[in-house]
């Protein structure tokens, strides 16, 4: 039989097993440090900052995002359980017309996708979106 | 077996909106045997906006038995609240009395004794029948269709869903959404809505892959006595997950929220007083969507099959559930008055094979779709020695037979089969057709793989699917029932956590623990991967049937379940 079980669970194998094995990771121990890093550990506003991100991933390798804070000089994205949780660092100039973005990130699995924007006034804004990254089938 | 269950009583919101039942009304009239067609689809309630709804009909042209769920566990929010109410905590939320012929059309209990008394249900030309009998009361009735009606019998498989295309057409539906209609494949999609379809086929949260931009229309807009209706379209949000992706790999789905608030936003900008979501989210969803999405005045749903005799109001929205199979068609009138939707008026009018009379003219149309196959179809295969069904959070006896063919007739350790809802039930004593054979298992990817798979990842497959159906969040619950395992025993605490439901999986032919480290070679089929390799499931089934003979299965014992 020429089927092996890579073929079975599709293309999400990696990261479904790798989620099995190593529990989901944790704000702290994900992007927490680079978010601390980034903000110089100031409280962040959870308004302000649109985050549409899908509940289930389609395909774990592209996943498309998209994000909008009126108002802010900088939007940057992490993704929690990546290997390198910084993806994407998008800035606004002053004469930009919307401060918004639209990208696909890669996800290794199960995790929390997180965005900051950095406003004018200094202030941030956070928003979170746990995405799952599953083996699917079954569906009927 | 079941261990312990744990239910709280549904406590339906109410609002200023009236939702009223054409339901309860038969007890009597069945108990003295007076049961007739006009009573069944009776007269519609005030209103001046009539719609029809029919759904999950998965190709079921005949009439057919079919169980509905005995374990259909609500998690979440949903614990408890209906459509997760089974048995008598069903026939007790709805004052329906034991034995009679709506606790056999919407529970699974004296199943078997229930049906040899009242008979089979569904059949299209009964529905044809009904659809008829509104319209000649309410000629612009809107009928609906949810989707999953390309697929699910032998003569849409052959046909590529062409034979239901065309009796839908025939019975006059006015817009559709889908699901298992893309496993015909992208292209055969395309061909059909471009060639034959006449339902606008909706689809508001399809989106092309690469553009990122609306592949069908989302939206359809009918006039009906100077009431301007929206009909919104809600495909299946998970296609490319719970289906194989590669069929239609230029599609992207999703729940797509923010879209489908946009897109009501934008048809009442266009002057729609009533706003229709025909969608195939699932009932839980659906009651996510109703919290979260403002301005939806109806939400007909779809995918879960279930079947509920009142509409369930949650805000101002108001769920309708009209089953699965055929069994059931909605009718719901919407009163309109001022520019909005001042209350409404369902019936859940349930399809008696032997009270409704075919219509002759649909009748003829579906005769003329099997001829090509009756003979095929009608073959002998085996017997039943019990009850067949599927229907049910976890293996049904259909599931069961499932997995000892692909365990005999692959000579496996383990076999798996998809969680499905669809597939008629067969009763003790009756002969298994090879139509029955294909009602349970006809689709695009029929393939019976074996492989090997180590304890490990057997456990990693079922966390998956546990928490696929048991995520309290219905947003991330991505449909379809737990997968059917023949072979292995497991526990499943329902609402631990992810990862941590399965446990005590053990390997039934040796009574051990499954060691993760240890390879078990494994039988399964409707894998979702492209290129995989085997027979046919159909033929493995029938293999397996044709040399049992008479097919009894015994109560399945190996599931522990933990619900609270």
């Amino acid at each position: 039989m020429s089927l092996t079980r890579r073929k079975f669970v599709g293309t999400t194998v990696t990261s479904a097993a790798a989620l099995a094995v190593l529990p989901n990771l944790s704000l702290a121990e994900g992007a927490g440090e680079a978010i601390s890093a980034y903000t110089g550990g100031a409280a962040t506003s959870d308004t302000g900052i649109t985050l549409i991100a899908p509940e289930i991933a389609e395909n774990g390798n592209t996943v498309q995002i998209e994000v909008s804070a009126p108002g802010a000089e900088e939007i940057i994205i992490f993704a929690d359980g990546n290997p390198n949780p910084n993806v994407a660092t998008f800035k606004f100039g002053p004469a930009a017309g919307s401060q918004a973005a639209t990208t696909r990130i890669r996800l290794a699995g199960e995790q929390d996708v997180v965005a900051i924007a950095k406003m004018s006034d200094g202030t941030f804004a956070k928003a979170v979106s746990n995405v799952k990254v599953t083996i699917g089938g079954c569906g009927g | 077996m079941i261990a312990r269950r744990h239910f709280l009583q549904a406590a339906l919101a109410t609002t200023a909106l009236y939702g009223a039942s054409g339901f309860g009304n038969w007890a009597k009239l069945a108990a003295q045997q007076t049961l007739t067609q006009e009573d069944l689809i009776g007269t519609g309630g005030a209103g001046n906006v009539t719609l029809v709804h029919i759904t999950d009909i998965h190709a079921q042209t005949q009439p057919i038995y079919f169980r509905e769920p005995e374990f259909n566990l609500g998690v979440g929010s949903a614990l408890g609240q209906v459509p997760h109410l089974t048995g008598a905590d069903f026939r007790a939320a709805y004052g329906i009395s034991q034995g009679s012929h709506l606790d056999y059309a919407l529970t699974y209990g004296d199943f078997a004794a229930l049906a040899q008394s009242y008979g089979r249900m569904g059949g299209l030309d009964r529905i044809a029948t009904v659809v008829n009998a509104i319209r000649s009361e309410r000629p612009d009735a809107i009928v609906l269709d949810g989707g999953d009606t390309w697929q699910g019998s032998l003569p849409a498989l052959r046909t590529n869903g062409q034979d239901m295309v065309d009796l839908f057409n025939a019975l006059g539906v006015d817009a559709m959404t889908s699901h298992w209609e893309f496993t015909l494949g992208s292209d055969r999609v395309h061909e059909i809505v471009e060639n034959s379809l006449q339902p606008a086929f909706l689809g508001a949260n399809i989106f092309d892959a690469e553009w990122d931009e609306p592949v069908f229309d989302d939206y359809k807009l009918f006039e009906r006595g100077g009431t301007m209706v929206a009909v919104v379209g809600q495909a299946f949000p998970y296609m490319p997950i719970a289906n194989p992706g590669w069929m239609f790999p230029e599609y992207s789905f999703g729940l797509r929220r923010e879209r489908i608030a946009e897109v009501v936003e934008e048809v009442r900008g266009l002057g729609a007083e009533v706003v229709v979501l025909l969608s195939h989210n699932g009932f839980d969803t659906d009651r996510q969507f109703a919290r979260d999405i403002p301005g939806i005045d109806v939400i007909l749903t779809g995918h879960t099959h279930d079947a509920l005799p009142d509409a369930v109001q949650v805000g101002n929205t108001f769920l309708i559930a009209s089953g699965s199979h055929g069994k059931f068609v909605s009718r719901v009138d919407l009163d309109v008055r001022d520019g909005a939707l001042q209350g409404l008026t369902h019936r859940l009018i349930p399809i008696f094979s032997d009270v409704i009379a075919p219509d002759p003219y649909m009748a003829a149309l579906i005769a003329q779709t099997r001829a090509p196959f009756e003979a095929e179809m009608g073959e002998v295969i085996g017997t039943a020695g019990s009850l067949l069904y599927r229907r049910g959070n976890f293996n049904g006896t259909w599931d069961d037979v499932i997995c000892n063919s692909l365990i005999s007739q692959r000579d496996a350790q383990i076999a798996l089969s998809p969680g499905f809802r669809w597939g008629p039930s067969v009763l003790p004593g009756q002969e298994i057709k090879r139509e029955d054979i294909y009602n349970a298992t006809a689709m695009s990817y029929p393939q019976a793989y074996r492989t090997e798979m180590s304890g490990e990842f057997l456990k990693v497959i079922m966390e998956d699917v546990a928490d696929n159906i048991f995520n309290p969040d219905p947003y991330y619950q991505q449909g379809g029932d737990m997968v059917r395992v023949g072979g292995m025993g497991y526990r499943i605490d329902v609402n631990a956590p992810a990862g941590s439901r399965i446990s005590e999986m053990t390997l039934l032919e040796t009574g051990e623990r499954i060691d993760p480290a240890a390879s078990y070679v494994v039988a399964g089929w409707a894998s979702v991967n492209e290129g995989t390799e085997g027979p046919a499931i159909w033929d493995v089934v029938e293999d397996h049937i044709r040399a049992q003979g008479t097919v009894t299965v015994n109560p399945n014992t190996s599931v522990d379940v933990f619900a609270d």
